[in-house]
Parts: structure tokens; C-alpha cells; sequence
């Protein structure tokens, strides 16, 4: 009988599939910690090779110092801008419709497509001495590139979209009748952003405002083109890993890159943390970014 | 008082205000901070002639680099989508201890900055480095080959992968997967014909994300790479060399090249996308 | 976000703003007792030891610590950086010809060489080989590099000082080894850059590549980073000195950037540290990080450190780094006839 043959040969099939689950979670926890875990184990491994004492001054080295707080500096400054931003697209993109808005969005997305140096270049070209407010800056006695302004301004073009495709794609799946309920009876623009939208876009501003952060600290193709890469003034952390590398001092650089390791754990936890406690809505989210 | 409704021709009508204000406040920034830098690029590409650009864009060595960055994002992404795939799949699917620490993991490339793992792959697979002594034996040399710069640009594309599908997994129908297994469908059968299609247009996104973001790549793979001339040098490296030079016409044509590379990619990876959806329906 | 979070947090956010606009306008954030050397490519140990140095002498003669900041890039790219507006106070390149440049764009007073002593040149140095232990591919002078398998790392003459000195200097041994004929002077340097894989974009670069990346069997480099990438290496015999028959004097100058310290205020510092260069203890530091240093007394005590190659100078042999260069190494010139990528 045909129940009887399925009977028979379900488990069969069951333990292949028993056989096929242990090998691909197999290939997969190989490739993870081929790929993922020995990179992180390798940093703290070099950080630490030369010892505790090795470890304690490679970071309290003045430059390293210096460039920490260079670093964190850029991200105070780059991240609540992108934020102002992300908050501004996804009002006016996410709840109204009109004739493109289809390609505004997709023109926030661009910087992702643009290769750090790029950003790099597009600054040089603006502001570098023979760009187009070369003179300008000139004139006025002003320095972008090779200067920290001009740092800020890369870190503000690679880490833009961050926190707006957060809040659009979430601020869709959450519709607007709680916003038009608010209006019409009778709250203004402000409040309505203010008392309703804004405490429903709570979770994903957070997540949005966590990946332009770690971002901007991570950046390091778009500073090192404008920055001067003097260590000690416009060396922001990756740079000067990048300096203690190219100057022999491998487990100096490693023990800075540790650091950076350590923010980057940090935001995994706050990452999952976040993504723990909104899985629903997150789900539906990446269901409509992934089209 | 709620605004009127005003009957537009190019936008649907709204009891919700602010629309002027926060689109002006968009496009400003938008504009400023990404369209006008980009078009001055584009201007200044322009103002090289037909002539000149071409001259700088097709040097041998722009080729050759071109050829470099394209095919090595290629294969990680490719790579990438394979593994990708298997990992969200046992990610969603199977629980297993220590499930919770590897799916945070799988973000790391993405939070770790790139010169970080930059250093760190190479002193990994360098000749001298845990795995590099691990291969060499079998005359596998990963750093300063091409082959570091696909292990590079594979780091840095698994997120986009791993992320895009998971929730495209989480929600496939499992009922029918198990019908075709009861049915007897052998278990390649039951991923191509079942599993396959309804993940296609999810894994193409990512693949697509994975691809955008290795062209462009630069801190993890310059630690890596042989950086040879011809042989294993990204084209972003390349525009560094050119802008060391202070050759900013050289720079900005490789860039513009670049970035016409990167649109013609994506384009085609968006065909391949609307081919898909239309031929194995949603 | 709460009004609260955001109104604790606003001052902050402002302060950190306000900070970063102002640091577009050097002006207002001018700190006097603060330096940058824009330097070229290798001198990141050595000024790293002259500056705690520096510091230290200008510290107990006023009482005030100065910060000191070395920037490290080719030199034919850091001038042009401090052209296109890097804030050096001084400039300690490779060449004169570099300098020169910047002088030229108006940056640098024209009669800088001569306002310190050997014409503005503290220490100097020499363009040796570089091979790995045991001298595998056996090279012991300039006609071995172009022997068939034979790879050789040296830098980017567009953008390295270094560079332009080892093919000066391979040049002339070339051209004395051929009765002075240019052609057959002009075909060694072809058939040698034939050998060459990669040009990196500065003499540390390419020290890098031959080290780390394991990069070429032969590097042409500066001797103070041969004798320097000898020390720092874990193994110490895993890197040898070989000695060409024939080198080049290296001559790299410093200067003060007039146009920066003036409107920095910093000229008294600027020219106390570069004329302190000359000082016995400095040039003593000077030796120990490789460098040949110029005062006899310690150039008779590092005898040994420093051995007796024949060189050229750029003058006597190419009637000076103005000509050398518009051959050599301007558009067009013997470089870009002879080399061909790939």
C-alpha cells in the first residue's frame, strides 16, 4: 500500500535529510569560523603577542590617543547629521506617494554603490586647491582637505543612507493611519512627528543611528585620501592602525585594531539585542528590502 | 487645523502636512552632499574631451586593474552566494548551540572596519601566518595573490548575503518541502525544483549588494593583495596611486570608469532579477 | 528620542561641531608650540628618536614642551601635498629638487639652501642592495639585477625621492661601464625595469613590499632602510647588505616653510628644530638610526656602520637635480621611455 511504502521509506528520507542537516550545518559552522571567528581571534592574538605590558603602551601612545578621539569626534558629528536626515526622507518618503519618489530613493542609496576613494576623489575635487571653491577656501584662509572638516565631510557621504533605509522601509510596514489619526483630530505636523511617528520609529532609528555609527568609525578608504594622515592630528583610528602597520610596529597596530574590535562586539551585541526584541517587525522590513 | 487636500497631478493627496518642508530639507541634502559632488566628477570627466578620457580611461594598466577588480568581486560574490546561502539556511532552519553567537557573528564585516580586517586577513594568510603555513605545503598561496583579494571581498559581501535571506527562508512554506520529500524527490531535486525559486530573487539582491560593495572595496584588501601592477591591483588602489601623483585627471577618468562599471553590474544583475520573477512567478 | 536624551545630548553634539568649524580655519586654532614635518618616506623612526629629543633640549631651554607632528609620504608626493596645502612648518625631503618645488610655488623663500649649513643637509646617505639570507640569486652588483628570473623591487620615481636616486644612480654605473655611451646607459635601465614587478609609491612601500609581501629577490634602496629593515627584522640574519661597485650620493635637505610658520608664528620653533638637526647629540642620533650623519667626529665613531662606497654626486654627474629631473624623470623623459607596466 502506497501509505505503507511512505511509511517505510519516511524514515530513510528522514535520516538522509538527519544526514544532510548535520553536514550543511558542518560546512557552515567551518566556513564561519574560517572566515569570521580566526580574523577576530587573530587581532587580539597579535594585540597581546608581545604581552600585557606591550598592550597597555601601544595603547596609551599619544597618537593612538589622539586618534581615538579623532575618531569618535567625526562619528559625534557625522551620525546625528545622516540621523536629522534619515528622519526628514522617511516623512516625506514613506508616507506620501508621488511621481518620483521611486528614484529619490534609490538616489539614497547611492553612496553605497561608490567606492570609498571615490568619496575621497569627489571631495578633492570640490575642495581640493585646484577644485571648484579652491580659490574660495583659499582666499579665506579655510582648509578642508588635509584637515579634519574635510574627514567629517567623507564620513558624512559614506555612511548617508544608513539610518534613512532603516526608518523608510519600517515607517511603509507601519503605515500612516496613526499619523492621519493624529491630524485629524487636530495635531499639528510637529506633534503629530513628535508624539506618534517618532516613538513608533523608536527601534529602528536605534538600529538605524547603531550601523551609520559603526560606519563612521570603521571608515578608512574615503579619510585616507582627504586627510593629511599625520599621526597625532589627522589620523583617525583605522589610519593609524594602518601607520603603526606601515612603520614596523605590527603588534601596535594590532593592539589599536583591538579596540576597534571591541566596538565592533559592542555593536553586535546592541545589534542583536535590538533585533531580539523587534524580530517581527524587522522581518517585514527586510521582506520589503529585499524586494 | 488639517491642510486641505490638494488634487496634484504628480502626488497623491494627503491629510498628513510637512510634506514641503521635510522633501526640500531631503533633496537639499541629498543633493549637496551626494548629487552635486558626483556631477562635479562627472563635469570634470566631461571637460576632458572624448579624446582625453578615453585616452586615460583605456591605459593597459587601468584594463588590466579593471579586469582584477571586477572578476575578484565576481568570484567572492559568487562564492559568497553559495556559502551565503548554506549559512542563512542553517541559521533559520536547524538550532544548534551556539546558534545565537554565530548569527550575531555574521555581521562582523560589517562592523569591523575594513583596515582591520585588512591586517588581519593578511597576517592570517600570510606565508608565515596560521593558515598560510596550513596551505603552503600544497603550494596554495592566498596573501598577496589574487586569491587574497577574493578571500578579502569575501569577508566583507557575506552579510549582504546571509541578510538579505534569511528572512526570504523564514518564511518559506515548509509543507511543501517536505511534500516533495515524502513524494521521493531526491534531496537536489527538492532544492532546485522547490526550495531554489522562491529564494532566487532574494539571493540575487544580496548577490548584487555583496557585488556593489566588493568593486568598490579598498582597506581590507589593499593588507592583502600583491598590489602587482597587472596582476593584483584594485582599480581603487589605482585612483590612491593616481591622486598621490596629483594627477587628478588620471584619478577622476579611472573613477568615472569605475563607477560605470559598477551601474552596467548592477543593470544586468536587475535584469537577471525581473527574468527571474517573471519566469518562476512570487 | 526624548526631548530630555536630546537636549543633554545637544550641547555636546554642538560643542563637537563648532570645534570641527573651526578647525577649518587653521587661524583660530593655531597652537604655537606645535610643528609638522612633512617628511619623506623612511624617516618615520628617526624622527620619531629626534623628536623626543627635540622636545626634551626645547623643553628645558623654555620651559614650554612642544608637539611634534611627522607626516611620511614619498617625497615627490609630499611636496606636492604641502603645494596643494598640507600645513608643514618644515620640510624634510628627500631631494632638493623637491623642495625647490615648493620654493617655486612661492611657499618657500628662493635662498633656502643656504640658510643652514652643507646647504641645508644634515645627514646624508647611499643606495645600496638589499637580498635576502644566503644571497640566494647571488648578487653582488648592478649586472646581476638584469640577470633572467631575477626580480627587483624599487619605488615609483613619479611620486618616491628614493627612487629617483636608485635609477640615477643605476644609470651611472651603467654608463660607466659602457664607455659612457648613453644608449647602452639608456638600454640597461630598460632591460632592469623589465625586472621590476611593482612600483609602490614610496621607498618605505616598497621596503614593505619586500619584506611583508615577500615581494622580488633584490631591493635597490636607501641604506639607512637596508640597515634599518636588517635591525627591526625578528631574525637577524634573514636579511643581508650587498654594496653596488658603484652608488650615488644621497643629499636630503630640510627647510623651514616660510609661508606656514609666518602666518603660524612658529618660525623661532621651526628654525630651532631643523638647526638643532646639527647638533652632536642629534647628529649622534642621527648615526644610530642609520643615517650618515655629517659632523666628523661622529662620522670617525660610526666608521664602521658606514663603509666607503664610490659614488656620484647629482651635480658632478648630471649637472644637477634641475637637469637630472627633465631627462630623467618629466614627462616624457628617459623613465617613461624605458618602462613599460606589465
Amino acid at each position: 500500500m502506497a501509505s505503507d511504502a511512505i511509511a517505510i521509506a519516511l524514515p530513510a528520507v528522514r535520516a538522509g535529510g538527519k544526514r544532510a542537516r548535520r553536514a550543511l550545518i558542518g560546512v557552515a559552522l567551518v566556513f564561519i569560523a574560517l572566515f569570521l571567528v580566526l580574523p577576530l581571534g587573530v587581532i587580539f592574538a597579535e594585540a597581546f603577542s608581545l604581552g600585557l605590558r606591550s598592550y597597555a603602551a601601544a595603547l596609551a601612545d599619544p597618537d593612538v590617543q589622539s586618534a581615538l578621539r579623532l575618531t569618535i569626534g567625526i562619528a559625534l558629528v557625522a551620525v546625528p547629521l545622516n540621523t536629522i536626515f534619515g528622519l526628514a526622507a522617511s516623512w516625506c518618503l514613506a508616507r506620501f506617494r508621488f511621481r518620483g519618489r521611486g528614484a529619490l530613493i534609490a538616489l539614497i542609496e547611492l553612496p553605497l554603490s561608490v567606492s570609498p576613494v571615490v568619496a575621497g576623489l569627489l571631495l578633492v575635487l570640490l575642495f581640493g586647491n585646484g577644485g571648484l571653491f579652491g580659490p574660495f577656501l583659499e582666499a579665506h584662509g579655510m582648509r578642508i582637505i588635509f584637515a579634519v572638516p574635510g574627514m567629517v565631510l567623507a564620513t558624512i557621504f559614506v555612511t548617508f543612507p544608513y539610518v534613512a533605509r532603516e526608518l523608510i522601509p519600517l515607517a511603509e510596514t507601519q503605515g500612516s493611519e496613526e499619523e492621519e489619526a493624529a491630524v485629524t483630530l487636530g495635531a499639528s505636523g510637529w506633534q503629530t512627528f513628535l508624539r506618534v511617528s517618532l516613538p513608533k520609529l523608536r527601534w529602528g532609528l536605534f538600529y538605524g543611528i547603531l550601523l551609520c555609527n559603526a560606519r563612521a568609525i570603521g571608515e578608512f578608504g574615503a579619510v585616507s585620501v582627504v586627510s593629511g594622515q599625520v599621526p597625532g592630528q589627522t589620523n583617525t583610528l583605522p589610519l593609524e592602525v594602518q601607520a603603526l602597520y606601515d612603520g614596523y610596529r605590527v603588534q601596535a597596530a594590532f593592539a589599536a585594531s583591538s579596540l576597534l574590535a571591541c566596538l565592533a562586539i559592542v555593536t553586535l551585541i546592541l545589534k542583536a539585542a535590538l533585533e531580539w526584541r523587534h524580530r517581527d517587525e524587522i522581518r517585514a522590513t527586510r521582506r520589503m528590502q529585499a524586494g | 487645523m488639517p491642510r486641505p487636500m490638494t488634487a496634484s497631478a504628480w502626488r497623491e493627496p494627503s491629510v498628513l502636512p510637512g510634506f514641503a518642508p521635510s522633501l526640500t530639507a531631503t533633496l537639499l541634502w541629498l543633493g549637496l552632499l551626494v548629487i552635486a559632488p558626483l556631477a562635479v566628477m562627472v563635469a570634470t570627466a566631461a571637460g576632458l574631451g572624448w579624446d582625453g578620457f578615453w585616452t586615460l580611461a583605456l591605459r593597459p594598466r587601468v584594463l588590466a586593474d579593471l579586469s582584477v577588480s571586477v572578476s575578484s568581486a565576481l568570484a567572492a560574490s559568487l562564492i559568497d552566494a553559495v556559502f551565503g546561502l548554506i549559512v542563512a539556511w542553517v541559521l533559520v532552519r536547524y538550532r544548534f548551540p551556539g546558534r545565537g553567537l554565530v548569527n550575531a557573528l555574521i555581521d562582523l564585516p560589517f562592523a569591523l572596519p575594513t583596515a582591520v580586517a585588512g591586517i588581519a586577513l593578511a597576517a592570517l594568510y600570510a606565508p608565515r601566518g596560521p593558515v598560510g603555513t596550513v596551505l603552503a605545503p600544497f603550494g596554495i598561496a592566498i596573501a598577496y595573490t589574487r586569491a587574497g583579494i577574493v578571500v578579502a571581498l569575501m569577508f566583507v559581501g557575506l552579510p549582504f548575503i546571509v541578510r538579505t535571506l534569511e528572512p526570504v527562508i523564514a518564511e518559506l512554506d515548509i509543507e511543501q518541502e517536505e511534500a516533495a520529500e515524502t513524494l521521493g524527490a531526491s534531496a537536489t531535486t527538492s532544492f532546485v525544483r522547490v526550495l531554489l525559486p522562491p529564494l532566487l530573487p532574494a539571493l540575487l539582491t544580496g548577490f548584487a549588494l555583496a557585488l556593489a560593495r566588493a568593486l568598490g572595496e579598498y582597506g581590507s584588501v589593499i593588507f592583502i593583495a600583491g598590489n602587482k601592477p597587472m596582476v593584483s591591483e584594485i582599480l581603487p588602489l589605482l585612483i590612491v596611486t593616481e591622486l598621490e601623483q596629483f594627477n587628478i585627471p588620471g584619478a577622476v577618468a579611472i573613477a568615472t570608469l569605475m563607477l560605470a562599471a559598477s551601474f552596467l553590474l548592477l543593470i544586468s544583475v536587475n535584469l537577471l532579477q525581473g527574468w527571474v520573477r517573471k519566469h518562476h512567478g512570487e | 528620542m526624548k526631548r530630555r536624551t536630546f537636549l543633554a545630548t545637544a550641547p555636546a553634539l554642538g560643542a563637537a561641531m563648532a570645534g570641527f568649524s573651526a578647525s577649518s580655519f587653521p587661524a583660530l586654532a593655531a597652537a604655537p608650540s606645535d610643528l609638522l614635518n612633512a617628511s619623506y618616506s623612511p624617516t618615520g623612526e628617526l624622527y620619531g628618536a629626534y623628536d623626543a629629543f627635540f622636545t626634551r633640549f626645547w623643553r628645558d631651554k623654555t620651559g614650554t614642551a612642544p608637539a611634534i607632528h611627522v607626516s611620511n609620504r614619498g617625497s615627490g608626493a609630499q611636496a606636492r601635498a604641502v603645494i596643494e596645502g598640507l600645513p608643514a612648518d618644515v620640510v624634510t625631503l628627500a631631494l632638493a629638487y623637491d623642495i625647490d618645488a615648493i620654493a617655486k610655488a612661492g611657499l618657500i623663500a628662493a635662498n633656502w639652501r643656504s640658510r643652514l649649513p652643507d646647504n641645508s643637509t644634515p645627514y646624508t646617505s647611499t643606495i645600496v642592495f638589499l637580498v635576502r639570507r644566503g644571497n640566494p640569486k647571488q648578487i653582488h652588483d648592478w649586472p646581476d639585477l638584469i640577470r633572467p628570473g631575477v626580480q627587483v623591487v624599487t619605488p615609483n620615481p613619479k611620486t618616491s625621492g628614493g627612487a629617483r636616486y636608485n635609477i640615477l644612480a643605476a644609470y651611472a654605473w651603467a654608463l660607466k661601464a659602457n664607455g659612457n655611451d648613453p644608449a647602452k646607459a639608456k638600454a640597461y635601465l630598460k632591460a632592469l625595469l623589465k625586472h621590476v614587478p611593482v612600483l609602490d609609491t614610496s621607498a618605505r612601500n616598497a621596503t614593505l613590499s619586500f619584506l611583508q609581501r615577500g615581494l622580488g629577490d633584490v631591493l635597490i634602496a636607501w641604506e639607512s632602510e637596508a640597515l634599518l629593515a636588517i635591525a627591526q627584522a625578528k631574525d637577524k640574519t634573514a636579511y643581508e647588505l650587498v654594496l653596488p661597485s658603484l652608488s650615488i650620493l644621497a643629499e636630503p635637505p630640510v627647510a623651514v616653510v616660510d609661508k606656514v610658520v609666518d602666518r603660524r608664528g612658529t618660525r623661532s620653533l621651526a628654525e630651532a628644530y631643523l638647526a638643532t638637526l646639527y647638533s652632536p647629540d642629534a647628529q649622534e642620533l642621527i648615526a644610530e638610526n642609520y643615517y650618515r650623519p655629517r659632523l666628523a667626529a661622529v662620522v670617525r665613531k660610526y666608521a664602521a656602520r658606514f663603509r666607503p662606497i664610490p659614488m656620484v654626486t647629482v651635480d658632478q654627474a648630471f649637472g644637477g637635480w634641475d637637469v637630472a629631473q627633465k631627462n630623467f624623470f618629466a614627462d616624457g623623459a628617459i623613465f617613461d621611455q624605458v618602462f613599460a607596466p606589465g
